[in-house]
């Protein structure tokens, strides 16, 4: 008989309707043009609650996808050799090499045709992809694409000029898909899309911060499971049923104390997605006590949270949670450039400053005792400033270890040198392997 | 021309003289979309911050090493303390890459003054234009609370003045290398671009009318070869150029940063000076990371083939550049489309030179036997 664990364990009872979920989201792209719906797509960074007001629509986000791919070294190594025989460059977005080159071979990856959109609408805010992500796409199809762009201001200072040109290149989108689709555009759909937007976006990073209990609730896996559907449709009241669903079991956990790690004796975030095809290894942290208890940008990305400029960590608050009413499309569109623009997520990208602060305060709100660091080569707008936050978190007191990889691009990770590395890490923790 | 060479190999000492001499502060800036029209109407000293192709072990520490060499570069300097003289940095907004050698200057090498215009990236929307005119607004409040000094109508205007003059006149040497036997070579107008973007301008004005009043005086006998563009990322490597001149052939135009991409357009007078100065970057040739949905590089890289009897291209890119990754495959395509030969390298911080003349050699051996 093996050794009892500390805490009690056990799957969510939520997973089985997540999984359902995404597949159904997957399965809707292929079948989208079949049942009448129009197929947009676009970064998963955009407000999916935009083409609403035309009627029924299905968002082909483009980072999941390319993430799902990542999963599947064979499949992705087809689509990133097809991107780069039409010359694109083995450093670029590896997401966005992943969505390429299934588009040019014309190949879903979860069967059949690449589902070929109705037209690209994409929120930009790296300059390393999203813009010039769909104008390769736009022109390949030769379908049209809009663009609305956020701009790089300091984090914390909200201009009312920046709310306005953000919220004015909203208000051209519904009139060039009007223009393009020959629909009229109906504001009390794109009001209902936007609440439940505004709700998922607020109950998955509500989630994320519920893993501060100890033990932790869920572990990193569950959380890189969960998220897709965030990204794919968390502009439909579905979302919103599951996210809720979602955190009153994290919540019920929480309060029995299920762990995710039953043997949790140390705390770990990281803060960027990591090698969707090398997940096995927080599994195998595991074999420490280790748990992963949350990635930054997971919980920010898809997910809103509020951090403080005094460093504390808090839910965030939906416009109406604020007293911001949605009664019209000038108040939507208004409070969607409002919730990008104070997203922890832009402001760190304006700032690498801010990105580090915005880290530290994570670690210690899990309550982490160290912090890896992904060097994603797949993802150069994640990466800016992380060496700064290294030495910040540093300064701060936490050891952290790095770590060379892609995301989506199995040929840039060493597998074995990263496990040595985290382990000679974990082990300089003081942590030795449990017994079996 | 030799002058303008010595002034940017010299750039740091003629900053330190430029500033001795009239107690003005200089301004270090990071991208050609920076306004430097304000920062000269406040009384600075903009300078383009260059790298210094030596190999360097400081930047680690700060810049992923995926980020672009020239980016890694610029930082280094600043690291190594090769502009202490700087009173303050700006930045506007373009790639990422140079986003965060700016910021690990603001947090690692201490300065009185820092800004960051979020110049638009989606340029091709209307809604572009007024909001830059609001963040060159704040711009130049900021230099106002910096210098201690209002920057007056009249200021602007001289400004604007002084840099039309420069960009019109540059453009009018460009202008001459359409001639069948180019007075100007690729390597002097690099030199010339490169030494204007450390310079005060009026004084680059006064060398730029000096070699306009002698140029039907430079006799230049020398058979241009093959008449080669240069397109792509930031390129401030003059030794490539010049080795490339002595292969027999002569880059007579080029599409890059420290070429026409920065002084093409002037700026076109209007009452209101910011919007004046907003419209210039709007419409300036577009860096590859502005230029979407539509495509506007092409009409003008194309008109420049033309007009210049471009008979090959070489596609430059720095290792990592993202914003030139995207355009540089569908360009290629474009030129081949078009039976205008291209020949793509990639370069580092350290440029391989003897590698990369046995590749210019053979593209030149190439295009001669076309050319037959
Ligand atoms: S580089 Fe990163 S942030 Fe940019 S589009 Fe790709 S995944 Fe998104
Ligand atoms: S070379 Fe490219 S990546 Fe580097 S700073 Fe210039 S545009 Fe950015």
């Amino acid at each position: 008989m093996g050794i009892q664990s500390k805490y009690k364990s056990k799957p969510l009872d939520c997973w089985q309707k997540g999984k359902e979920l995404r597949l159904n989201y997957y399965k809707s792209l292929i079948t989208a043009r079949e049942e009448g719906r129009l197929l947009v797509s676009g970064s998963g960074a955009s407000c999916l609650a935009l083409p609403a007001g035309l009627g029924d629509f299905v968002y082909f986000s483009g980072e999941p996808y390319g993430a799902s791919i990542g999963y599947d070294p064979a499949f992705s190594l087809e689509a990133m050799e097809a991107a780069e025989a039409r010359g694109y460059a083995r450093d670029m977005c590896g997401y966005m090499r992943n969505y390429w080159g299934s588009m040019f071979l014309d190949r879903y990856y979860f069967g059949g045709p690449f589902p070929k959109p109705d037209f690209f609408l994409t929120r930009h805010l790296c300059d390393a992809g999203h813009g010039k992500w769909y104008q390769v796409c736009k022109e390949y199809y030769d379908v049209p694409l809009f663009v609305y762009e956020q701009p790089v201001t300091p984090p914390g200072v909200r201009f009312e000029d920046v709310i306005e040109y953000l919220a004015s290149q909203l208000y051209d989108s519904i009139e060039w898909m009007e223009k393009i689709t020959g629909r009229k555009y109906d504001d009390e759909k794109l009001i209902e899309a936007s609440r439940n937007f505004f709700k998922s976006e607020a109950l998955w990073g509500e989630i994320c911060l519920l893993n501060q209990a100890i033990p932790a609730p869920l572990d990193l896996k569950s959380e890189l499971a969960l998220m897709p559907i965030a990204i794919g449709i968390r502009h439909q009241p579905e979302a919103v049923a599951f996210y809720e669903a979602l955190r009153d079991e994290v919540k019920d956990r929480i309060a029995n104390q299920i762990a995710a790690v039953g043997d949790e004796r140390c705390r770990l975030m990281t803060d960027l997605t990591p090698p969707w095809n090398f997940l096995k290894m927080f599994r195998y942290f595991e074999k420490y006590g280790v748990v992963f208890v949350g990635i930054w940008v997971y919980c920010i990305n898809s997910g809103q949270i509020e951090i403080r400029e005094d460093g504390v960590v808090l839910p965030a608050k939906t416009p109406e949670e604020r007293n911001m009413p949605l009664n019209n499309r000038a108040d939507a569109l208004r409070a969607i450039a409002l919730w990008h623009l104070e997203s922890p997520l832009s402001q760190a990208f304006s700032s690498p400053k801010r990105k580090a602060f915005d880290i530290i305060a994570l670690a210690k709100y899990w309550r982490c005792e160290g912090v890896v660091m992904h060097y994603n080569r797949g993802c150069p707008l994640c990466t800016l400033g992380s060496p700064e936050a290294k030495l910040e978190l540093q300064k701060a007191g936490f050891p952290v270890a790095i770590y060379e990889g892609n995301f989506a691009d199995f040929r840039e990770l060493d597998e074995s040198q990263v496990l040595d590395r985290l382990e000679t890490f974990i082990q300089s923790l003081g942590l030795s392997k449990l017994e079996d | 021309m030799d002058r303008f060479r010595e002034i940017f190999d010299k750039r740091h000492d003629y900053a330190r003289e430029w500033k001795a001499r009239t107690g003005g502060r200089v301004l270090g800036y990071f991208c050609t979309y920076l306004p430097e029209e304000l920062a000269y109407a406040a009384g600075a000293l903009p300078v383009r911050i260059f790298g210094s192709h030596q190999p360097q072990d400081v930047t680690d520490r700060h810049i992923y090493s995926m980020y672009c060499p020239y980016c890694r570069d610029c930082l280094a300097q600043g690291l190594l303390g090769k502009y202490d003289y700087l009173d303050g940095i700006a930045k506007a907004r373009s790639c990422i890459h140079m986003r965060n050698a700016f910021a690990s200057w603001e947090l690692n090498i201490p300065l009185s003054y820092s800004h960051f215009i979020s110049t638009p990236s989606n340029i091709q929307s209307s809604r572009a234009k007024p909001f830059l005119i609001k963040e060159l607004d704040r711009f130049k409040k900021s230099l106002e609370e910096w210098t201690a000094k209002e920057i007056s109508q009249e200021d602007m205007e001289r400004a604007i003045d002084i840099y039309n003059t420069n960009r019109c006149l540059t453009k009018q040497l460009y202008m001459l290398r359409q001639r069948t036997i180019p007075p100007i070579l690729g390597a002097e107008a690099m030199d010339i671009v490169l030494s204007s973007q450390v310079m005060d301008k009026a004084e680059h004005n006064v060398l730029l009318q000096e070699i306009w009043q002698n140029i039907d005086q430079r006799q230049n006998e020398r058979d241009p070869g093959i008449r080669l563009m240069l397109i792509g990322s930031e390129d401030d490597d003059t030794e490539f150029v010049r080795m490339v001149e002595s292969l027999g052939a002569t880059i007579v135009v080029d599409e890059h940063c420290t070429g026409t991409r920065y002084f093409w357009n002037e700026v076109i007078s209007e009452e209101d000076k910011l919007a004046a100065i907003a419209q210039r970057y709007i419409e300036r040739p577009p860096c590859p990371a502005k230029d979407f949905p539509e495509r506007r590089r092409w009409p003008y890289i194309f008109k420049l083939i033309d007009d210049y009897h471009v008979q090959g291209v070489i596609l430059i890119q720095q290792k990592f550049c993202d914003p030139h990754e995207f355009d540089i495959p569908p360009l290629i395509a474009l030129l081949k489309e078009r039976n205008i030969p291209s020949l793509f390298l990639e370069f580092d911080i350290t440029t391989p030179i003897g590698q990369f003349r046995t590749r210019v050699e053979a593209f030149l051996e190439m295009l001669a036997m076309e050319v037959i």
